[in-house]
C-alpha cells in the first residue's frame, strides 16, 4: 500500500470521482493553476483540463448554487470551499436549496453534491479562519455530514460521500491534510453505507471516549501517555456526524460505563452536546456511573496567538487529566 | 405568429388569470393553509417567456410562479391538489404554492428565496453545456432579487462561463412593499447585466407577443453565441404581495391605472379583436378553460391528502 498524506489521499479519491463520472467537475477558488490552497487538487488541472477542474471567482454563493443546479439536471459536482469559514457566504444554496430540494419538491429531486472545506484550528489562522462549524449543518435535516480524522478514512470516506444521491458537507481539519499512513486506495463502492458508521479505534473497558475529525488523533496521543497506561480506554471515531451513530457510542458505554466526548468546536448547540443527550436519554443512563463529561472548545472566537490558541483548544494533557478524574473518581 | 399560436397564447394567459382568481375564491373559503403569491396581471411575461421555449429547455421560477408553471406546461389539477395538500399534487404536499417543481416539463422549481434561483439557473446551464444538450435555462426573477448578492455572482459566473441562461426579471415594481425606484440605486436593472458584459434589453411585459417574441430571438441567439442573455420585462402585479398586504405603499389610483389600460387579457382580447378573431373562438377558449378548472379543483378536492408517514426519511435521497 502507498504511504501518502491526508491531502494526498483527497486527490486520490477525487481522481477517481473524476474517472468514474464524465459529469463530475470540481469547482472552487483556487483550485486550479495554484492546486489548492492546501494544495489537495494540485495537478488535477494537467490531468482533467479546464472542463472539469473549474477555478471560480472569489464568490461562494455561487459556487455552492452552481453545484445545486448542476446536481438536479444530472451532474454530481463536487465545490471547494477554501476555508470552510466562508461557508457563511454559500448558507443559501446550502441550507435553503440543496437540503430543501428533495423533500420539499415531493423526492422529485436528488441534490448528490459534496462541498469540501478546510477547517478547524490550530494553524494560528484566527478567527475567521480556524472555525468548525459542523454542527450547523447536523441541524438541518437533509444534509449528511461527514468530518474525516486521517488518510485512509479520508480516501474511503470521501468516495462513499460521491455514491451517496444527497448532499454532503465534508469538513477536513487543515491539520490532517499532513498526517501521513499507508492507504489502500481501493474501488469506487457501489453504495454509501459507510457513511453514518463510527469506528472503534481501540477497545476498552474502563472509559468510553468519542470525538470527530483531527480530535480523534489528540485522543489517541492522550491515550498512549505513561499515566493512562493501566486503564482500558475505549476510543470512538464518529466519522459521520450527521446521521450520527450513536447506537454504537451507546453500547460501548452499557460497557464501560463512562463517557468523555472531546470537540475542538465549543460545547453550546454542538454535536457533543448532542451525543451526550442521546446517551442520557437512551438505556445506557442505567448504565453510567457518573455524568458524562464534554471536553470541548472555548466559547470564545480563535485567536491567533499560539498560547491563546492552545488555551482554547482542548490539549492532549487536558484529555488526559479528564480522562484519569473520570475513572479515578470512581475507584 | 399564426392564429393557432396566438390563441395559445391568449388560452395560457386566460388559464393563469382563471387559475389564480379560483385560489382565492378557494382562500376565501378557507380551503387552502398558507399563503399565496398570486401573479394576477402578471400573466404576458410568463406566457410568453414559456411558450418561447422548448419542453427541454428548463426553467427555474419564483415565489409567484403558478403561471411558469402552467405555461411551462403543467397539470392544473396537479396544482391544486399541491396547494390543498393531497398526495397527488406535484410534491406530495410537501412544498405548497411557492414550490412547485415539474421536472417533466422541464420546469426545474419554483424557489422561496429571492434570488435563490439564480446561482441554480447558472448550475444548470452547466450541466448542459458539459453534458452538451443544446437547450436553454430560462431563470425568472423579480426586481427584488438584483439586490441580492447572488444575482450579481450568478451573473459574473454565467457570462464569464458563457453559460446559455436566459435571465428574465420580471419588473413588477415592488418588492413586496419597496418600489423599485427605491432599491436600485443607479436606476436601471438593465444596465447592471450589461456591467457584467450580458446583452440586455427591456420590454413591455404586459404584452405578450412582445415577450414571445424577445424570448425567441434571445434563446436563438443564446443557443448560436453560447452566451447568456438579459431580459427585463415591465409588468404589474394587481394583489397584493401575500395574502396578508394592504396596499399601504401604492394608490389604488396607481393599480386601477395598470388594470384599466395596461391589463395583458384585456389587450391582448382587442388586438386579436382587430385581427378580426371571431369573438366565438375567443368564447370557446373560454369555456374550454374554465371547464378545466372547475373539472380540476373538483377532482383535486376529492382527491386524498397526502399521509404523514415518512416525513423524517424523506428528507433524504
Amino acid at each position: 500500500m502507498p504511504e501518502m498524506t491526508t491531502g494526498q489521499a483527497i486527490k486520490e479519491a477525487l481522481s477517481l470521482c473524476l474517472d468514474s463520472n464524465d459529469t463530475t467537475f470540481i469547482a472552487g477558488e483556487d483550485i486550479g493553476v495554484y492546486g489548492g490552497a492546501f494544495g489537495v487538487t494540485d495537478g488535477l488541472l494537467e490531468k482533467y483540463g479546464h472542463e472539469r477542474i473549474k477555478d471560480t471567482p472569489i464568490s461562494e454563493d455561487v459556487i455552492a448554487g452552481l453545484a445545486v443546479g448542476a446536481a438536479i439536471t444530472g451532474s454530481k459536482p463536487i465545490v471547494e470551499m477554501q476555508f470552510s469559514d466562508f461557508i457563511v457566504n454559500a448558507m443559501d444554496p446550502i441550507v435553503n436549496q440543496a437540503a430543501k430540494l428533495h423533500f420539499m419538491y415531493g423526492g422529485a429531486v436528488n441534490v448528490p453534491m459534496i462541498v469540501r472545506g478546510a477547517s478547524g484550528a490550530g494553524t494560528g489562522a484566527a478567527a475567521q479562519h480556524s472555525q468548525s462549524l459542523e454542527s450547523w449543518f447536523c441541524h438541518v435535516p437533509g444534509l449528511k455530514v461527514v468530518t474525516p480524522s486521517n488518510p485512509q478514512n479520508a480516501f474511503d470516506l470521501l468516495l462513499a460521500s460521491f455514491v451517496d444521491p444527497n448532499p454532503v458537507i465534508f469538513m477536513e481539519h487543515k491539520l490532517i491534510y499532513k498526517l501521513k499512513s499507508e492507504v489502500n486506495l481501493g474501488p469506487m463502492p457501489s453504495d454509501s453505507s459507510e457513511l453514518g458508521k463510527s469506528k472503534v479505534i481501540q477497545e476498552g473497558n474502563d472509559i468510553t471516549v468519542v470525538s470527530y475529525s483531527n480530535m480523534v488523533n489528540s485522543v489517541i496521543s492522550a491515550a498512549k501517555e505513561d499515566s493512562l497506561t493501566d486503564y482500558s480506554i475505549e476510543i470512538i471515531d464518529l466519522l459521520t456526524l450527521a446521521p450520527m451513530d450513536s447506537e454504537s457510542v451507546i453500547n460501548s458505554v452499557e460497557k464501560t460505563k463512562r463517557l468523555l466526548v472531546c470537540q475542538e468546536a465549543p460545547a453550546s448547540s454542538s454535536v457533543g452536546s448532542t451525543l451526550i443527550s442521546e446517551v442520557v436519554t437512551s438505556r445506557a443512563f442505567k448504565a453510567l456511573n457518573q455524568s458524562p463529561e464534554l471536553l470541548a472548545g472555548l466559547h470564545s472566537p480563535m485567536p491567533s496567538a499560539k498560547h491563546l490558541e492552545t488555551t482554547v483548544i482542548p490539549q492532549e494533557e487536558d484529555i488526559v487529566q479528564k480522562i484519569k478524574e473520570m475513572i479515578e473518581n470512581e475507584q | 405568429m399564426s392564429k393557432e399560436n396566438k390563441l395559445e397564447l391568449y388560452r395560457m394567459m386566460l388559464l393563469i388569470r382563471l387559475f389564480e382568481e379560483a385560489l382565492e375564491e378557494m382562500f376565501s373559503r378557507g380551503l387552502l393553509h398558507g399563503t399565496m403569491h398570486l401573479s394576477i396581471g402578471q400573466e404576458a411575461t410568463a406566457t410568453g417567456a414559456c411558450l418561447a421555449l422548448e419542453k427541454k429547455d428548463l426553467i427555474t421560477s419564483t415565489h409567484r410562479g403558478h403561471g411558469h408553471c402552467l405555461a411551462k406546461g403543467a397539470d392544473p389539477y396537479k396544482m391544486f391538489a399541491e396547494l390543498l395538500g393531497r398526495e397527488d399534487g406535484y410534491c406530495r404536499g410537501r412544498g405548497g404554492s411557492m414550490h412547485i417543481a415539474d421536472l417533466s416539463n422541464g420546469n426545474l422549481g419554483a424557489n422561496g428565496i429571492v434570488a435563490g434561483s439564480l446561482t441554480i439557473s447558472v448550475g444548470a446551464a452547466l450541466s448542459l453545456k458539459m453534458q452538451k444538450i443544446e437547450n436553454i435555462v430560462l431563470c425568472f426573477f423579480g426586481d427584488g432579487a438584483v439586490n441580492e448578492g447572488s444575482f450579481h455572482e450568478a451573473l459574473n459566473l454565467a457570462s464569464l462561463w458563457d453559460l446559455p441562461v436566459l435571465f428574465v426579471c420580471e419588473n413588477n415594481q415592488y418588492g413586496m412593499s419597496m418600489a423599485s425606484e427605491n432599491a436600485v440605486a443607479g436606476g436601471s436593472i438593465t444596465q447592471r447585466a450589461e456591467s457584467y458584459g450580458i446583452k440586455s434589453v427591456s420590454i413591455d411585459g404586459n404584452d405578450v407577443e412582445e415577450v414571445y417574441e424577445t424570448v425567441s430571438k434571445c434563446k436563438e441567439k443564446i443557443k448560436s453565441s453560447g452566451k447568456p442573455m438579459f431580459i427585463e420585462s415591465v409588468t404589474y402585479r394587481y394583489r397584493g404581495h401575500s395574502k396578508s398586504d394592504r396596499n399601504l405603499y401604492r394608490t389604488s389610483d396607481e393599480i386601477n391605472f395598470w388594470k384599466e389600460e395596461k391589463d395583458p387579457l384585456k389587450r391582448f382580447i382587442g388586438k386579436l379583436t382587430e385581427e378580426k378573431v371571431e369573438i366565438d373562438e375567443l368564447k370557446k377558449v373560454e369555456v374550454e378553460v374554465k371547464n378545466l378548472i372547475r373539472e380540476s379543483v373538483k377532482k383535486a378536492l376529492e382527491s386524498p391528502e397526502s399521509p404523514k408517514t415518512n416525513l423524517e426519511e424523506d428528507s433524504y435521497a
